[in-house]
């Protein structure tokens, strides 16, 4: 590897494979130590939530001991509210996920391929979205999934048009905002230009027209892409916290993060339950990312270097 | 012919907006419209019973004359962002070269550096609370009796360490990416030319990863400005308002108040933009000035 450099004396020779070695040594040694600190957290937790609740600060730390399955029967049992909040967390999930991945498809798709009137404009606008803070449209994006802007509607004549969804305390007013956004547009716009067109002629060729070809060839040979997206997209959703707090207000319709959060302020001493709770928010996730690790290393690869 | 190819782009015209169709609608909803309308919102009273009313620049006037906003909230932000930032960015680079450097370890070591980013913010913050209780585990390994998240001195700094700890393992990923890119040819040369590692990583590994820094800076800068989460869950702004950001103040006075000041609070969140826009250009200039940049 680094040693490949050829010197003539055998002297200086030997006191760069020594440092070589050295700093090898060196960068392994911070490498485990921050790899040892990444993991610790989530250690502590797994150990403390096979623990007695009153042993919750009692040593020892390092082994679940003495053993105990309470924690975790509590929430799969005593508790009803936590399989409640474990389904809401999936449902709106998955839910976002599918629409997102492909309203994100089809617009990347548009934006690469299709001459449409105004293309730049959208595009540009789009771009200069992504700059934008999330918290501006905080507000008014809360008041148009619940009350609406205008109180009563927009008045048209007799008509009054509704300005807002109604949608405070229901899954789908989560789900609404996220169900296509300028990253994921954005993100496959670059691809699908990056993408060789000759399939999808020969296709259109063929007669099949703009749908036909992109949902029976286009979707197909992008699968990675989508499924990049789709675990990003997951992933978000489903550790998701500012939004679901605003729109979600009674306990049967929480996530699991607000659920969490929630039980904390209700149960404070039961903080092996929480910790128990936490695995059961993080491990879906810790397997996911396990599964389809190189997905995720890929998408964020892609994030940094295209953006760059 | 000619009526052929103009048929064909008045369908394409048609397919091109049904295929954007469905991001448009929530990007004119949630974008465009929300965003006007948080403007409009800015310049007037509003506290949801009411409809808003016009009072111009009153909203920012008070904003700006806020005691919680001036002391507090404008200065933490920004303490917030110099210190997260800087660390955040160095501390994944170096990780990120050394692990450039052992390859045999590295699909491990990308794996576990990964995981404190997959947890969700809410839980980390939890474990965070409990690790650092008066009993809890910080504590009994360190032998400290710190009340770390009661104590205004030492709260915000361990809403910090726990954000550097989460975010620099994807930072890591993105740089490592950067890193991987760089021909190795360069650094052949500059070791034949007798160049040691320091020099190299300042030389070389750093100037060619300017762009890839500059992206990392700006989602680090735009992120820790909009930081929630985890004073939400892990101190509520305090002790004595010494984690109260901007973000979790326009969350106050939006949502939390007895006296309800959307109209104010949005003040603040165009407030928050415009200082995140200029930060992210200043920082453009910084970091596209000093040198000439890798080509890209």
């Amino acid at each position: 590897m680094a040693v490949t450099t050829s010197s003539p004396q055998a002297q200086v020779y030997a006191r760069t494979v020594f440092f070589d070695r050295l700093r090898k040594y060196l960068f392994f040694a911070m490498l485990a130590f921050w790899a040892a600190l990444s993991v610790a957290p989530l250690y502590f937790t797994l150990v403390f939530s096979f623990k007695p609740v009153a042993d919750i600060y009692t040593p020892p730390i390092w082994a679940p001991i003495p053993f105990t399955l309470d924690n975790y029967a509590t929430i799969l049992g005593t508790f009803q509210l936590f399989p409640r909040w474990v389904w809401n967390s999936v449902f709106i999930s998955v839910i976002v996920t599918i629409f997102r991945v492909l309203f994100c498809a089809m617009a990347g798709y548009a934006f690469a391929r299709i001459e449409f009137p105004l293309k730049s404009f959208w595009f540009n606008l789009l771009l200069i979205s992504m700059m934008m803070p999330g918290v501006v449209t905080l507000i008014p994006s809360f008041l148009i999934i619940g009350p609406g802007l205008i109180r009563g509607g927009l008045a048209l004549g007799d008509l009054r048009i509704p300005t807002g969804f109604g949608l405070i305390d229901n899954p789908w007013g989560v789900i609404l905002p996220g169900v296509a956004d300028a990253f994921g547009v954005f993100m496959m716009t670059q691809f699908y230009k990056s993408f060789p067109k000759e399939l999808e002629e020969a296709a259109m060729m063929d007669g099949s027209g703009r749908w036909g070809t992109f949902f029976r060839i286009v979707l197909p040979i992008s699968q990675t892409q989508l499924i990049t997206l789709a675990l990003l997209t997951f992933q978000g959703a489903w550790n998701n916290f500012m939004w679901p707090l605003l729109v979600l207000r009674s306990p049967e319709q929480f996530t699991l993060p607000i659920g969490l959060q929630w039980f904390r302020g209700e149960y404070y001493t039961l903080y092996s339950v929480i910790l128990a709770g936490s695995i059961f928010n993080t491990l879906p996730i810790l397997i996911i990312f396990f599964v389809f690790q190189q997905y995720f290393v890929r998408s964020i690869a892609a994030t940094g270097s295209k953006e760059g | 012919m000619r009526t052929r190819t103009d048929r064909r782009k008045w369908a394409d015209a048609l397919n091109g907006y049904l295929f954007i169709s469905p991001w448009l609608i929530i990007f004119i909803i949630f974008s465009l419209i929300s965003l006007g309308y948080a403007v409009y919102l800015s310049f007037t009273e509003y506290n949801l019973l009411r409809p808003p009313r016009w009072w111009g620049l009153e909203g920012y006037q008070r904003v700006l004359e806020d005691e919680l906003f001036i002391s507090k909230a404008l200065p933490n932000t920004f303490k917030y962002v110099l210190i997260v930032v800087p660390i955040q960015t160095f501390l994944s680079l170096v990780l990120a070269f050394a692990m450039d450097q052992n390859l045999r370890f590295q699909r491990f070591f990308r794996t576990i550096f990964y995981l404190p980013s997959v947890t969700s913010s809410v839980v980390i913050s939890l474990i965070f609370i409990w690790i650092f209780a008066p009993q809890g585990i910080f504590n009994q390994i360190t032998g400290l009796t710190v009340n770390w998240l009661d104590d205004p001195r030492t709260a915000f700094y361990v809403i910090m360490g726990m954000n550097i700890f989460t975010t620099s393992g994807t930072l890591m990923l993105i740089f490592l990416a950067g890193l991987q890119d760089i021909p190795l040819a360069v650094y052949e040369a500059a070791e034949i030319d007798g160049a040691n590692g320091l020099q190299k990583f300042f030389y070389i590994t750093v100037p060619m990863l300017r762009p890839v820094i500059f992206f990392v800076v700006t989602v680090g800068v735009i992120g820790c400005f909009q930081v929630f989460d985890q004073i939400f869950v892990m101190t509520n702004g305090g002790p004595l308002d010494s984690t109260t950001t901007i973000t979790y103040l326009i969350y106050k006075w939006a949502f939390r108040d007895t006296r309800i000041q959307m109209g104010q609070a949005s003040a603040l969140a165009v407030i928050l933009t415009l200082i995140i826009l200029a930060v992210t250009l200043l920082q453009r200039r910084v970091i596209e000035g000093s040198g000439s940049g890798a080509e890209r």
